[in-house]
């Protein structure tokens, strides 16, 4: 077995880093390399131009304001998904054309690194500052509060989590990523058989982002258990908190399972250990066993917070209470606790017997029925409801019909025979498609729909709005239809070529249907722009477009940074509906100080610092990972003396923009 | 990344503590207390080892035993957890925490017992290299 301490060439000062390092001879890479070069030199010299950096610097980078941090959640969320989704037509293409002797267009090294990039970037990197960014952004509104619990915690958690995704970006051009598959499974993970830097890039931008996630999950327990405005009992509360309450306790308890796993796997490849190795009495089943522990609440994790968009966008748009508010809690909370009691069912044919198998294979049927009670929940809120379709509710209708039909092909795959048909096919690839676009993505697509205007205080454009959704929609369906087939055909995931000609149809036909993503992708930043660009006509000036339920549209939008003037007072669940019928007026007068969190740049900095002490583990480049490492730990240290942490709001200041509410307020109504 | 400020709904900001809680934060008495019984818990397991009155396996088990106790005396006197504090969340907290420990680590030992039971032995492919 092969050491590090005796790779070929390790310098004391660049580590194992050579020019040889640089996937100069790859010229995708290097094109590619070349536009994100031009791109980003023209960003930077933009940014420099208009004098931009005081400002991202002052207001966004160093803030502590949760509505900010959410957002900066959200755009490195969408960015990484242009890159994840790169990977995926690639993919696709590669897919399309490598048949008949063909070898297509990406060599194996390249390709495997690709299919495991996709993977780990769109959970990580999408769908996590996704969720976390809705979480962020919303939850603090819905209770009444005006911050999260730690405000500095949470600016820390972000930059930790773009630091992740900064590594794994790193690993584009300097080097090359992990060509295991998503989840790394040793022994191929372990250092013998990917003795590069692909595995570590890997580790190191999980095990940083995972500090990130780890603590904004219990930031976000402390905001909702601790900060909820006075009456909001938790039967009170919106639905979208107790999805994210639950959410954040499976991220609490499931993430460090994860965070010790790769430790061990570290532990292998660094010192030498032998944890999951074949030999020396190591065990990879343990990995693949804890590595799933954690890896189905995950799902849980980022389905959960959805679930909960899904149930205000229905119940706003339906202009009902949401059917089953209590059934909807304890589903919840039953699908927290069922989601660590199934992990098996990914690893059915990994050899356990019949009894175990069959004991997973239950609890793995029996989780699909709270999430039934939901889709019947949201059937009866707008069963006689008066549903209006705007985007948000498309989204939602989507997402029912896409995600019980990914639904059932999960339970089919829960029945262990079944299972050991299809398991490692491109039905599995399908189905997990199925249920995570159809559900998290389509999740996200109406929760930005629904809170943009919360967030920028106009509405986005709805033409372009529609075609995105009508080009995701039938793009899906395209594109991943056409592997459940395959997959029946027995064709099994992560191949590079073919040799029978009859599967080539369907990988063209899933390839038209990535190609109607990509335009939908499009047609999504082209909303995007247009909406910026026209915000004079689509200027929402009451701060409530959707005729909203919950506390996040009793203030202006964009919300002021002090979120409420005065703390709301809960009486009922669905606490702003029930004030607008109980005939609630603004208190106009009597206005007091405010006092705020500051705003500080320790996060970004230890951000920084831990992206160079990942460089440092990655490359063997140990004088700058106890450099950084040092520095880490010294920083934190510098920053608990920094006492200047709060600052007052004057009266007069908050007067000033609850005046400019109640004037805008008063247009809409003269 | 000590506590932070954070602006409550008082309108207070604090250390983490100091607010309306009922927050047990323990007397010199109960820490006094806490420490005397985790002594004696980790010493009888030194002497245990060190001594070897009993056989392997029953020193083991003891070991183990004295160990949960530990945990106990830990939460009870220095995580001051008891069934009011912070309006009963902690206890919940707890709750969630054995039962998901539980099931890591029960199911954890029967899979891979399982795995051992009816897969190829490990030991035995790495005598044959």
């Amino acid at each position: 077995m092969q050491t590090p301490t005796t790779h070929p060439a390790i310098s004391p000062f660049l580590g194992r880093f050579t020019l040889e390092s640089l996937p100069l001879h790859e010229p995708i890479v290097v094109a590619t390399f070349v536009a994100v070069a031009i791109g980003g030199a023209a960003l930077l010299a933009a940014l420099t131009y208009f004098k931009l950096w005081g400002y991202l610097w002052k207001e966004w980078f160093t803030t502590v304001d949760h509505k900010r941090i959410g957002i900066m959640y959200m755009i490195l969320g969408i960015i990484m998904l242009l890159r994840g989704f790169s990977d995926a037509i690639m993919m696709r293409l590669q897919q399309a054309w490598a048949f008949g002797g063909s070898e297509g267009y990406l060599n194996a090294h390249h390709y495997d690194q690709v299919f495991t990039a996709h993977g780990v970037i769109m959970i990580f990197f999408v769908a996590m500052p996704i969720v976390t960014g809705l979480m962020n952004y919303v939850v603090p509104l819905q209770i009444g509060a005006r911050d999260v619990s730690f405000p500095f915690l949470n600016n820390f958690s972000f930059w930790m989590t773009a630091g992740g995704a900064v590594t794994v970006m790193m690993s584009l051009f300097v080097g090359e990523f992990a060509q295991t598959g998503w989840l790394a499974m040793p022994p191929l993970s372990g250092i013998g058989f990917s003795p590069g830097v692909g595995v570590d890039y890997y580790i190191w931008s999980l095990q940083i982002a995972g500090v990130g996630t780890l603590l904004s999950g219990v930031n976000l327990i402390a905001t909702i258990v601790k900060l909820r405005a006075p009456g909001m009992t938790m039967m009170k509360m919106p639905i979208f908190c107790w999805t994210a309450l639950c959410t954040n306790i499976l991220i609490v308890a499931a993430f460090p399972v994860l965070t010790a796993v790769l430790a061990l796997l570290s532990l292998d490849r660094y010192v030498d250990t032998a944890f999951f190795t074949n030999t020396l009495g190591g065990n990879p089943m343990m990995y693949v066993n804890l590595i799933w522990i954690w890896g189905h609440p995950e799902v849980y994790i980022l389905i959960l917070p959805m679930f909960g968009v899904f149930s205000e966008v229905t119940s706003t748009f339906s202009g009902k209470r949401l059917f089953g508010y209590t059934s909807m809690v304890y589903a919840t909370l039953v699908i927290t606790v069922l989601a660590y009691l199934v992990w098996l069912h990914h690893f059915f044919t990994m050899g356990s017997g019949a009894s175990v198998n069959s004991f997973f294979g239950i609890t793995t049927m029996i989780i699909s029925i709270p999430t039934g009670a939901k889709i019947f929940n949201w059937l009866f809120t707008m069963y006689r409801g008066r549903v209006r379709f705007e985007l948000p509710m498309m989204w939602t209708i989507a997402f029912m019909i896409t995600f019980t039909l990914g639904g059932m092909t999960g339970v089919l795959l829960a029945v262990p025979p079944a299972d050991f048909v299809l398991h490692n096919s491109l039905f599995l690839v399908a189905h997990f498609h199925n249920v995570i676009i159809g559900g998290v993505l389509f999740g996200a697509f109406a929760a930005i729909n629904y809170w943009w205007p919360k967030a920028f205080g106009f509405k986005l454009d709805v033409w372009w709005g529609k075609l995105s959704f009508w080009l995701w929609v039938s793009g899906f369906y395209f594109a991943f239809m056409p592997l459940y087939v395959l997959g029946l055909m027995g064709v099994t995931r992560r191949l590079r070529t073919f040799d029978d000609p009859s599967y080539q149809i369907w990988f063209i036909i899933a390839g038209f249907g990535a190609f109607l993503i990509a335009l939908g992708i499009a047609a999504m930043l082209i909303q995007f722009f247009v909406s910026i660009r026209n915000r004079k006509a689509l200027r929402d000036v009451t701060g409530d477009p959707w005729h909203g339920r919950t506390l996040e549209w009793a203030t202006s939008s964009p919300p002021p940074d002090y979120n409420f003037a005065f703390t709301p007072v809960v009486h009922d669940g669905d606490a702003w509906a029930d004030m607008k019928t109980r005939g609630y007026k603004r208190p106009l007068n009597g206005y007091k100080d405010i006092h705020m969190p500051s705003n500080t740049g320790a996060g970004v900095i230890l951000g920084a610092l831990s992206v160079a002490f990942g460089v440092g583990m990655i490359w063997y480049v140990w004088w700058l990972a106890a450099l950084s490492f040092v520095g880490i730990i010294g920083v934190a240290i510098v920053h608990t003396f920094n006492y200047k942490r709060d600052y007052y709001i004057p009266a007069a200041e908050v007067t000033r923009q609850e005046e400019a509410h109640t004037a805008s307020l008063a247009g809409v109504t003269a | 990344m000590s506590a932070d400020t954070h602006p409550d709904a008082h309108g207070h900001v604090g250390d983490g503590h100091g607010h309306d809680d009922e927050e047990a934060h323990g007397s010199r008495k109960g820490y006094a207390i806490g420490f005397l019984l985790s002594v004696v818990l980790t010493a009888i397991p030194f002497w245990l080892v060190m001594a070897r009155p009993l056989a392997t396996q029953a020193t083991a088990l003891l070991i183990m035993a004295f160990a949960a106790v530990q945990m106990v005396v830990h939460m009870i006197f220095f995580l001051h957890m008891n069934r009011r504090a912070e309006g009963g969340w902690s206890i919940m907290a707890l709750l969630f925490t054995v039962v998901i420990v539980l099931i890591a680590l029960s199911g954890s030992l029967w899979v891979m017992y399982h795995m051992n039971a009816n897969m190829m032995p490990m030991q035995d492919m790495s005598r044959m290299e």
